[in-house]
């Protein structure tokens, strides 16, 4: 077999079938989305079984009760598409994008690498099961009579060589998507099949139809020979969904996001990709993208750009991966931590597709947690904790006081390289030299303070109010301690980013506080009932503070503690 | 009068199946320890051991933070990943660089309170392979940490238990009780100052002008208070 042809038969119904799977088997209708008239655009073989029609309208085929009526999705449409085009894509990398449901590949060559055409069918309708959708699969000499077999019969369709005209004999000439014109002509003439069609004398077929009657006829004979068109399909993932209503909780709404996910990971699966970065773009009631009042945006894209749709959020991972269960979970946690501000009628999620993480074990590298274990402990901390307030602090090049910035704790210990690069950083910090083209941190290693001492920072710094005598700091006392100023080193003059607004001048002080302080002790040997006994005594403790003046303002701040 | 066999095999009965042999000894595992790097505590101690609960306390200025980050700094240096749980976000990034630390191996987590850093701590611990979880409860009244109820500690103990992470509590008054395997207090002893050298007493007269002074370094009281591995001893060190 040279040819594959891949056909979904009543595309809008599996599209819409596709996105909720448990219509699968039953009888659907896919109606128009802008009303009025609603009326009844595609519908299944068990719809038609059922009695419903294209073309009745929805309070018609709504009499009907074992049928399900749905809205038509473009957005589900375009996502079958690309389904079946990477469908096609796993298995060769020549195919034509035929049409929107239909797709043919060229298997010649590949017999030693997929086997016998029946092994290729098998893995085709079970990949096509993984993508949920259904397709008619059939296997031909040409591309034509394989396109012509697929939607011609349904399941799975083998023909050989020289058999053609013969195996598509049967079919009824509406397979060759003939215009109306043609349709009626052939009718009147009593041409019904392609068997009649190709029994035609080719010249007078030609003198009455023209051209076309003779490509037609050749078509019928199955005998069309033509190069494929290849389609060069980008790597582009995009699972999108239309709501039939709009949608207000997350729990529902995980549910929707749950099967776009899989989907998802199914695509990126048949086209060996793994994902470190998704994209969700909600349209609201009442947002910009609101297809209830604006019916005519419904066809348009969402856009997935945070910089573009105010509604879209992003997520990024530490490693790659295209576990749907793991994304939909760090999903949640971050539609729990910012819910949606109104009830939401389309889903898109878009996947930057990367290169599945391929980890080689080894004995000597340092243990590192599981970086899809630690993807989700962390998406987890960012709803108990916050946003930004987790990841590695960085220094930021400059002198002022406490400037870092966070950044997110990404992967860990996954190569000997990064083991490597990683100790080879921490021992220039150990001996005080910076890394190249990081940081500045030569102030910070001479200065004597920083290197022998640890500072604890109080964020933001306590407002304080300081005696000072004879040129001499007496007394410190702020909001959570008061104290005799013992030992005063300073002041050490500060000052910077006056070329900006956030200039700072102040002068440090390292102070040594005699602090009396009220400190509870257990009583020893004594119990009550409710638990040990404990007492309060006054003790006098030594504390080292490093106080600020601005000298902007005159006022003093403790800005940290030595411990 | 019942013999004590009689009453074993009693009890083994009413365990069985749940629990095959409850009288059988068990070998205790001896733990890894971790060298913090700081020579004089690795002297007392042996270093903080794997698997266990260690809790620092002492006020403030008595070395706590400089000890957390001596671990910090021992393991990432070796490749580990560290979470540090800040209950107030006290961590200065620039002492933690001077100490050592690699921070892009530290997970620091800015906590808002106890309640957060106990569910960070939860959420951490549960994901597992970090070779340190340093919960940072030093800015939290020791009123305040003592009420935490000891079953969380017991729960942060069993989660590192067959792990090799080192699971250290700062604190200002020890509170983990017998969940912790190794306790130590801190005391400040003595401030070295460049101008007057080490003072013992707080009282002592000023004599040297403050701007000629330079604050050198702390000395500070390690105490074994508990220690499943050794007998308690007391150390004198400097930092």
């Amino acid at each position: 077999m040279k040819f594959a042809c891949l056909y979904l038969a009543d595309f809008p119904v599996q599209a819409v079938v596709r996105g909720e799977p448990e219509l699968h088997g039953r009888a659907v209708a896919v109606v128009e989305p802008e009303p009025p008239p609603c009326r009844v655009f595609a519908l299944n073989e068990a719809a038609r079984t059922a009695g419903a029609e294209t073309g009745m309208s929805r309070v018609e085929v709504a009499l009907l009760q074992e049928v399900e009526v749905r809205r038509r999705s473009p957005a589900a449409e375009v996502s079958a598409h690309a389904a079946l085009l990477d469908l096609a894509r796993s298995f060769s990398p020549r195919f034509e994008d035929a049409a929107a449901d239909t797709v043919v590949l060229d298997l010649r060559g590949l017999k030693t690498l997929l086997g016998s055409a029946a092994k290729v069918a098998d893995g085709l309708a079970a990949r096509a099961r993984e993508l949920g959708i259904d397709a008619n699969l059939a296997f031909a000499p040409n591309p034509d009579a394989a396109r012509l077999a697929a939607r011609g019969f349904a399941g799975i369709t083998l023909i050989g060589e020289d058999e053609e005209a013969d195996r598509l004999g049967g079919l009824p000439v509406e397979v060759l998507d003939l215009s109306l014109e043609m349709q009626e002509t052939l009718a009147r003439w009593g041409i019904h099949t392609f068997r009649a069609l190709a029994a035609l004398p080719a010249a007078e077929l030609s003198e009455r139809l023209g051209q076309e009657g003779v490509r037609l006829q050749t078509l019928a004979r199955g005998g069309a020979l033509r190069a494929l068109v290849p389609a060069e399909e980008p790597l582009h993932f995009e699972e999108a969904m239309d709501l039939e209503y709009p949608v207000a909780e997350i729990e529902p709404l995980a549910f929707i996001l749950g099967r776009l996910l899989n989907q998802l990971c199914v695509r990126l699966t048949a086209r060996g990709r793994a994902t470190q970065e998704l994209r969700l773009a909600l349209a609201l009631e009442g947002g910009h993208e609101d297809r209830i009042r604006n019916p005519e945006i419904r066809s348009q894209k969402l856009e997935t750009n945070p910089k573009s749709n105010p509604e879209s959020r992003t997520l990024r991972l530490p490693v790659p991966t295209r576990d749907s269960k793991l994304l939909l979970k760090l999903w949640l946690f971050d539609l729990e931590a910012r819910p949606p501000s109104a009830p939401v009628l389309k889903v898109a999620i878009t996947a930057e597709p990367a290169r599945p993480r391929v980890a080689q074990g080894d004995l000597f590298l340092p243990r590192a947690p599981d970086p899809q274990k630690l993807g989700l402990s962390l998406a987890r901390l960012k709803g108990v904790v916050g946003e930004g307030k987790t990841g590695s602090p960085e220094l930021l090049d400059t002198n002022r006081p406490d400037a870092f910035r966070m950044q997110s704790f990404a992967e860990v210990g996954n190569t000997a390289f990064e083991s490597r690069k990683s100790k080879a950083a921490s021992r220039n910090s150990k001996f005080g030299r910076p890394e190249t083209g990081s940081h500045d941190f030569r102030s910070a290693i001479c200065d004597l303070r920083t290197s022998k001492l640890t500072l604890r920072l109080f964020r933001p710094p306590l407002a304080a109010r300081v005696e000072v005598r004879d040129g001499r700091l007496v007394r410190l006392e702020s909001r959570h301690l008061r104290g005799r100023v013992v030992w005063a080193s300073g002041p050490w003059h500060t000052s910077g980013d006056w070329w900006t607004g956030r200039q700072w001048d102040c002068e440090e002080w390292d102070v040594e506080v005699s602090v009396v302080s009220g400190q509870w002790s257990v009583v020893s040997g004594s119990r009550s009932i409710l638990g040990i006994e404990s007492r309060k005594s006054r003790v006098k403790r030594i504390h080292l503070y490093r106080i600020y003046r601005d000298l902007r303002d005159g006022l003093w701040f403790v800005s940290g503690l030595y411990d | 009068m019942r013999s004590a066999v009689w009453v074993r095999a009693q009890v083994e009965a009413a365990l069985w199946p749940g629990v095959p042999s409850p009288f059988a000894r068990r070998e205790a595992r001896v733990p890894e320890m971790v060298p913090t790097g700081l020579a004089a505590v690795d002297a007392l101690t042996g270093g903080l051991p794997r698997s266990s609960l260690t809790e620092i306390s002492g006020p403030p200025s008595s070395g706590r933070t400089t000890l957390e980050l001596a671990l910090l700094a021992s393991l990432t240096a070796k490749g580990e990943a560290c979470a540090l749980i800040d209950a107030e976000g006290a961590l200065d990034p620039a002492s933690a660089l001077a100490a050592g630390v690699a921070l892009e191996r530290l997970l620091w987590v800015r906590c808002a309170g106890l309640e957060q850093a106990l569910r960070a701590a939860d959420l951490l611990l549960g994901a597992g392979g970090l070779g340190a979880v340093v919960l940072d409860l030093a800015d939290i009244p020791a009123r305040r940490a003592r009420r935490v109820p000891l079953s969380y500690w017991f729960r942060f103990r069993r989660a590192v238990e067959n792990t090799p992470t080192v699971l250290m509590l700062i604190d200002e008054e020890a509170c983990a009780q017998s969940a912790a395997s190794l306790v130590l207090r801190l005391e400040l002893e003595d401030i070295h100052w460049s101008a007057a050298g080490i003072r013992n007493s707080p009282f002592e007269s000023r004599k040297s002008v403050p701007h000629a002074q330079l604050l050198e370094g702390l000395r500070w009281r390690a105490q074994v208070v508990r220690n499943r591995n050794a007998r308690p001893e007391l150390l004198r060190m400097n930092d």
